[in-house]
């Protein structure tokens, strides 16, 4: 069975890419442009990992991390905040929020499969 | 969908965030203190820098990440917008625009401006408040070699961790040595859906393993908080690989466990606790189901199984077990759960997918040619079955009308897809304002209204250029100087009002500014010293407003003694021309002028009165006809040799002979047996043009005569009528100025040099 990954991403471009990537290495895809719209597609999607990023219009990675883990069904699920903030202190901050791991953009294919296989069983 | 695709896609998206970043910055600079606006901004710059660093466009990378620094000190709250700081982040995102242009066209940026920005910017972030004149200082920037290489590039690099002080180690491990480990996972590991079993098999992936679980914090059942952490493991590692690469495994559990990683003392045979090399089958935890019970259950993920391949070495097996069958039965229910919200979500998913779509340009432009042959082959099927069925009370007849109802249908709906709003290019030029105003010491607000109003695309993109140059014509010779303006009592600042709005079928663009108006006395000067009109000539305000598009008005050296309008503005009204719209401009001496244009919609249809003139066929545009009407004798007065007049409702208005502007024939026809078409023309005055007959009204498929052709004045364009006849669609304004008196000449026969650039 395929792995599902439900990613959130405002930018195009990104979705873009990281739709490319994961269906070439063989991921079902599914697709959120913002918080707000990633926990609704969230419901019933059932990912096997989310990938956020963190600067979003309407509910940021921040917010919808919170939102993942408050919710009962997906609170165990990983995900990785995609940012190009590699700093410290955004790394806490989606820490606290729950996230299990991050990948820093601009993420090369292989880094994302990577880190997507380091989650995931 | 390949990685060029993605790159077009990218610059789509630049273009819409730079947008975005303007609009926000103006927002800003409006004294807008909402935070999402801020976020916008920011996020903006981020997103560009985001798809930049994708596609290593580095000079891209470095300036978006300065700009994106001090962005994040607005955010958060450490640097004030202020003016001044709004001024260099509005000549940074200029800057990020050129960048994002040069990346995708090739080509190169003001190289010393951008330096000099990266400068002020850093200068913002570090704290420190602009220089009252920015602008001199980004140019006395020097282009020194050392540029400031914008801040950290590892801020970008995917670098994992680094623990320095584990350097000398990495030698030692070289030739593989035996590390112990000790893990203990607090509960928010598993919370943050991390997971043991995962780190462990990562683990065993650098080298030769041996695991022990402690499980000694196991409590009885009853006592159990499933979500508890309650093992431990000690872990012996023989591996190549150093330290580091081991606490990279770990790193995203880092903060939620104890952890620790140390060289094994060489031998110790006995172990305190007896480690037992335990078959810790990681392997279960690959994707792959090969076992039947696994592809029974597919949701059942890692957790189960690395729990029963835990329970198997532990000494609890029971206790273990009931609680893997706890999870299991869980995990179940989540999963029938689930299965009908999937359908909801797909259909949800389905329609918010169905907002937007991006199509071809050229794929739109082919639809649109193959709706007009569609309207002209309807057309010619209509005429032949009339011609053919007199009566016209066939059901074929019936038929073809709903045909006609639905070709209308069908290619308006063709229009609306290109129709786009003016926002792009009403954005473009509050930076053109900001430019000339900075360039000639001014102080000038830009606003806007009815940016979204939707013209089509072909109008739009037509439009930047003309707009562009009385932009600057209105910032350079229309405001005044700050000191001018003090002195006349008004706000130091000027303001220009650029307004888009829909009339009767048409765009109306109005350009407004709030500076001195016209000087009449100069431009009547002006024209009489280039022999444009008599030193005698009696002319009206407007009339004399209106000099100023006259060809040969003024060129770009005389031009700066005046300190009104005329920068090439013949040019301009011909480009508006071109576009089938009219420019015209009001003024009052001391508080402004204002230019109006109207333009058509679309280029590719037209709704015109087919009329004959002298055997031949013309279209005349039904937006510039006001009424028709049928001259009566007595309503006509001859007014010197070779003018008429028509009296209408108590108003004289001049008779235009049609036919004899246009050459179609020597002397002028008898009014009284034609049709005259009272016309609006972009000066404001009426004209009744004469024309023998109308034939109807029609929606006709503009066709070029200029790329068929040549051009022809007083001519617009062409079209084919439904018997397959060429029309010529009249040029009213090109007739209407012909019978003020200028002979229609070839406007190609002008001096072809562009006073476009001269205004800069």
């Amino acid at each position: 069975m395929k792995k599902k990954v439900l990613t959130v991403d405002d930018s195009r471009t990104i979705r873009n890419m990281l739709l490319v990537t994961l269906n070439n290495a063989g991921f079902e895809t599914i697709q959120a442009e913002d918080g707000v719209e990633g926990l609704e597609v969230l419901e019933g999607a059932n990912p096997d990992v989310i990938v956020t990023d963190i600067n979003m219009p309407r509910l940021d990675g921040f917010g919808f991390i919170e939102g993942v883990r408050r919710n009962e069904k997906y609170r165990a699920v990983p995900i990785l905040v995609l940012t190009t903030e590699s700093d410290q202190e955004k790394k806490n901050r989606a820490r606290q929020a729950g996230a299990t791991g991050w990948i820093v953009k601009p993420f090369d294919p292989a880094k994302l499969i990577d880190a997507i296989e380091r989650v995931t069983a | 969908m390949d990685m060029n695709e993605i790159k077009e896609i990218f610059f789509q998206e630049c273009e819409e965030q730079l947008a975005e970043l303007e609009s926000g910055l103006l927002k800003l600079n409006d004294g807008d203190r909402d935070p999402e606006t801020v976020n916008a901004v920011f996020r903006a710059v981020h997103s560009i820098k985001g798809g930049a660093g994708a596609f290593g466009l580095d000079d891209l990378v470095s300036f978006a990440h300065v700009f994106e620094t001090t962005l994040d000190c607005v955010r958060s709250n450490r640097l004030e917008p202020t003016p001044d700081v709004l001024k260099v982040m509005l000549k940074s995102a200029d800057v990020l625009a050129d960048l994002v242009t040069a990346s995708r066209d090739g080509g190169s940026v003001d190289a010393a401006r951008s330096r000099g920005l990266v400068k002020e910017l850093e200068a913002l972030a570090n704290g420190e408040l602009p220089a009252p004149s920015v602008h001199t200082e980004a140019a006395a920037a020097k282009p020194a070699e050392a540029a400031p290489q914008p801040t950290d590039e590892s801020g970008f690099q995917p670098i994992p961790f680094s623990f320095d002080g584990f350097d000398e180690e990495d030698e030692v491990t070289l030739e593989g040595s035996a590390y112990e480990i000790v893990f203990k996972p607090r509960r928010e590991l598993y919370s943050k859906g991390n997971e043991a079993a995962l780190l462990l098999r990562d683990l065993s992936r650098l080298g030769e393993m041996s695991i022990h679980c402690d499980t000694d914090a196991l409590p009885a059942l009853d006592q159990m908080d499933p979500e508890e952490a309650y093992f431990a493991w000690k872990i012996s590692l023989k591996t190549t690989r150093g330290e580091e690469d081991i606490r990279t495994v770990f790193e995203f559990a880092e903060w939620d466990c104890d952890l620790e990683v140390k060289l094994a003392e060489p031998a110790r045979p006995d172990e305190e606790q007896p480690m037992v090399p335990v078959p810790f089958d990681l392997s279960i935890l690959d994707e792959t189901p090969t076992s039947e019970e696994e592809s029974e259950e597919p949701s059942a993920s890692g957790i189960v199984a690395a729990t029963l391949a835990a329970a198997e070495t532990a000494t609890n097996v029971t206790r273990l077990a009931s609680v893997a069958a706890r999870v299991a039965e869980r995990q179940e229910a989540s999963a029938a759960a689930a299965a009908p919200a999937i359908a909801a979500q797909n259909t949800a998913a389905a329609s918010s997918a169905g907002q937007t779509i991006r199509v071809d340009l050229d794929r739109v432009d082919r639809l649109i040619n193959l709706v007009g042959e569609l309207v002209i082959n309807q057309a010619m099927l209509s005429q032949s079955v009339i011609e053919n069925d007199a009566t016209g009370t066939s059901s074929i007849n019936m038929g073809l009308e709903e045909l006609q109802q639905l070709t209308r249908e069908i290619q308006d709906s063709v229009m609306a897809i290109r129709a786009q709003p003016v926002k792009p290019v009403f954005q473009r030029m509050s930076r053109i304002v900001r430019e000339v105003a900075d360039m000639v010491g001014k102080s000038i607000r830009l606003v806007t209204e009815g940016e979204n109003t939707e013209v089509d695309k072909t109008v739009i993109d037509k439009l930047a250029e003309p707009l562009t140059h009385m932009i600057r014509n209105a910032v350079d010779h229309g405001i005044e100087t700050p000191e001018k303006r003090e002195a006349a009592g008004k706000s130091p600042e000027g303001t220009i009002k650029l307004t888009a709005k829909h009339r009767s079928g048409r765009i109306l663009i109005e350009l407004q500014d709030d500076g001195a108006g016209i000087n009449r006395e100069r431009v009547r000067q002006k024209a009489i010293d280039n022999d444009l009109i008599a030193a005698d000539a009696n002319l009206t305000d407007d009339e004399i407003d209106n000099l100023i598009f006259m060809p040969g008005f003024s060129t770009a050296d005389k031009i700066s003694d005046i300190s009104g309008r005329g920068v090439g503005m013949d040019v301009v009204k011909r480009s508006i021309q071109a576009l089938g719209g009219r420019i015209s401009i009001s003024s009052r001496p001391g508080h402004g002028s204002t230019f109006t244009m109207s333009l058509p919609l679309t280029l590719a249809v037209l709704d015109g009165m087919v009329v004959t003139v002298a055997g031949q066929t013309l279209v005349v545009p039904l937006t510039a006809i006001v009424e028709t009407l049928q001259p009566e004798a007595s309503a006509i007065h001859s007014f010197g040799a070779n003018h008429r007049l028509i009296s209408i409702r108590n108003s004289f208005c001049p008779l235009v002979d049609v036919g004899r502007i246009l050459n179609f024939r020597a002397i002028q026809a008898n009014p009284v047996e034609g049709v005259a078409l009272l016309v609006e023309s972009e000066g404001g005055g009426q004209r009744a043009l004469m024309v023998d007959a109308i034939q109807g009204q029609r929606q006709v498929v503009i066709k070029s005569l200029e790329a068929n052709y040549t051009h022809v004045p007083g001519i617009a364009a062409a079209t084919i009528l439904g018997d397959g006849r060429v029309a010529l669609i009249l040029d009213v304004d090109a007739v209407v100025a012909a019978s003020r008196g200028q002979a229609l000449k070839p406007e190609l026969a002008l001096k072809p040099e562009m006073p476009l650039a001269a205004a800069g």
